[in-house]
């Protein structure tokens, strides 16, 4: 509805306009429309929104089926972080990929979920998630190690396959 | 009828009708907050009780609960006196209007109204003036520019408006040719409504009715965006709420007087000719009162979220240059009726 503003003074309104009482009933069942349109709103607590596969939650680390990272620990991700919010520590493992993160920090506090992480990423191993949820009480409980950031890649499928259709 | 009983069936009334009040007045304030909401597309109050029903009680609680703020630079005898001006005449006016026709109860004739005197009008419109005191007052005592600014305006808007209001209601009082709003109601049985009869007084009325009660468009004495919270700027706590209070009160008073003078109060039309036992008519007919009543009552809630505030010369452009001559017109209408139709 692209109407073009037109500058309208007193003079120039015509006699219905001016006696006001029609323009009024014109206002008033507009509202009332409004009042019996549904509503769009969501309950929150009750009722969660659930973002499409392209929303950018917090970014989480993909859980294998045997329980281990994807990750390699090969600081990608901590390098390209424009906020330096990750902060990652590679290990040996015996397993044939040879790496691991020892340890896997994300500061929430600093993180602005720009998702560059998850794009340098050579192994889909640190993905946006749909979780919006992210409340904590001091700062400590702000930076998540593995513990939080571990999830399973089933969980994570929707956004591995949007990715894709990317790639 | 003897004068003991005369007291009892009238103190029953009042506690009756007080009581309705206090109810009706939290309930609006939780209308108003929900036809709001639903007019700007939200859901409203929902979370206390079923629906959201138990709102007002968590709104009065919150507002006894909070601290009672007296400015410095206050005077604190009209500080303290002003939301009860208000309240009072709020409350008072509501004893001469008839919600309903006359009934025969234990032998006794009670008419459905708390004092049926005979310049009943006369007296509504002398409470609702008494109410300026209250607004002016509030914003005078405060001792605050925005309180001030906010009395003034409410005494000037006040003013300009009852002298249309009056008029217009001039022109009902030539066709009821009494001041008893029982009579008044009497004489707009059937069709003969005065909002049919004389369409123009019950526009101005219904404008000024607006103005005298302060809502939008004619909220100048608030006008939240301009002068913080005009004359109730200073209020806090329970004073607040007498304010709060009051105005819902008004609206019900306003909405009720404009029933009784111009919506024909409790008449249904033809219901006479339909036979019904006489206390099922006398039922509907409260019921139709209380029905009108809520109508009005949703169309000053609707109002209020449609019409955006008049300016300040607009207003008194309205109210002297539109309004003025028009209830006079209508005045003059009314007589050329009488005249010709003999009405």
């Amino acid at each position: 509805m692209e109407q073009k503003a037109v500058k309208r003074r007193e003079k120039d309104l015509k006699f219905w306009e001016r006696i006001y009482i029609p323009e009024i009933l014109k206002g008033l069942s507009l509202t009332f429309k409004n009042m019996v349109r549904p509503k769009f709103t969501f309950e929150y607590p009750e009722e969660k929104f659930v973002p499409s596969s392209a929303y950018r939650g917090r970014p989480v680390l993909v859980e294998e089926e045997n329980g281990e990272e994807r990750c390699v620990a090969c600081g990608l991700c901590s390098r390209v972080c424009p906020a330096l919010a990750i902060e990652v520590q590679a290990g040996e493992t015996e397993r044939e990929k040879e790496r691991f993160p020892e340890k896997f920090e994300i500061n929430m506090l600093r993180c602005i979920f720009c998702g560059f992480c998850e794009e340098v990423c050579p192994e889909e191993a640190i993905v946006m998630s749909k979780d919006y949820e992210l409340a904590f009480s001091s700062r400590e409980e702000g930076i998540y190690g593995k513990d939080k950031l571990l999830v399973p890649a089933n969980q994570l499928q929707d956004r591995i396959d949007f990715l894709r259709q990317y790639k | 009828m003897e004068t003991g009983i005369f007291v009892l069936i009238s103190a029953i009334k009042i506690l009756l009708i007080a009581v309705l009040i206090l109810m009706t007045v939290a309930y609006l304030t939780f209308f108003e907050r929900k036809i709001s909401a639903w007019a700007q597309n939200r859901l409203g109050p929902n979370r206390v009780g079923w629906k959201g029903l138990l709102q007002p009680f968590a709104d009065v609680f919150k507002l006894l609960l909070k601290e009672d703020i007296i400015p410095e630079r206050a005077n604190k005898t009209l500080h303290f006196i002003a939301p009860m001006i208000a309240l009072f005449v709020a409350f008072s006016t509501f004893a001469v209007i008839p919600f309903g026709p006359e009934v025969h109860l234990f032998g006794y004739d009670i008419p459905l109204v708390v004092a049926d005197v005979n310049m009943g009008i006369l007296f509504v419109l002398a409470l609702t003036s008494l109410g300026v005191y209250a607004l002016t007052l509030a914003g005078w005592s405060s001792g605050s520019k925005y309180s001030l600014l906010g009395g003034i305006r409410s005494s000037a808007q006040m003013i300009s408006y009852e002298i249309s209001m009056g008029f217009s209601i001039g022109g009902v009082l030539l066709l009821s040719e009494s001041l008893r709003p029982i009579a008044i109601v009497e004489s707009q049985a059937g069709w003969m409504w005065n909002a049919v009869i004389q369409p123009i007084g019950f526009i101005t009325f219904f404008v000024s009715a607006f103005a005298e009660t302060n809502r939008l468009p004619f909220d100048l004495p608030e006008a939240e965006p301009e002068l913080v919270g005009g004359f109730h700027t200073e209020y806090s706590s329970m004073k607040f709420a007498g304010f709060f209070l009051s105005e819902y009160a008004n609206m019900i008073i306003a909405s009720a007087l404009i029933v009784t003078l111009y919506l024909g109060g409790w008449h249904i039309p033809y219901i006479e000719t339909l036979g019904l036992p006489s206390w099922l008519v006398i039922v509907l007919q409260i019921g139709a009162f209380i029905f009108k009543l809520v109508l009005l009552l949703f169309l000053f809630i609707w109002v209020r979220w449609s019409i955006p505030r008049f300016r300040y010369d607009q207003l008194m452009n309205l109210g002297w240059k539109v309004m003025f001559p028009l209830s006079l017109i209508n005045i003059v209408w009314v007589a050329i009726l009488i005249m010709v139709f003999g009405l």
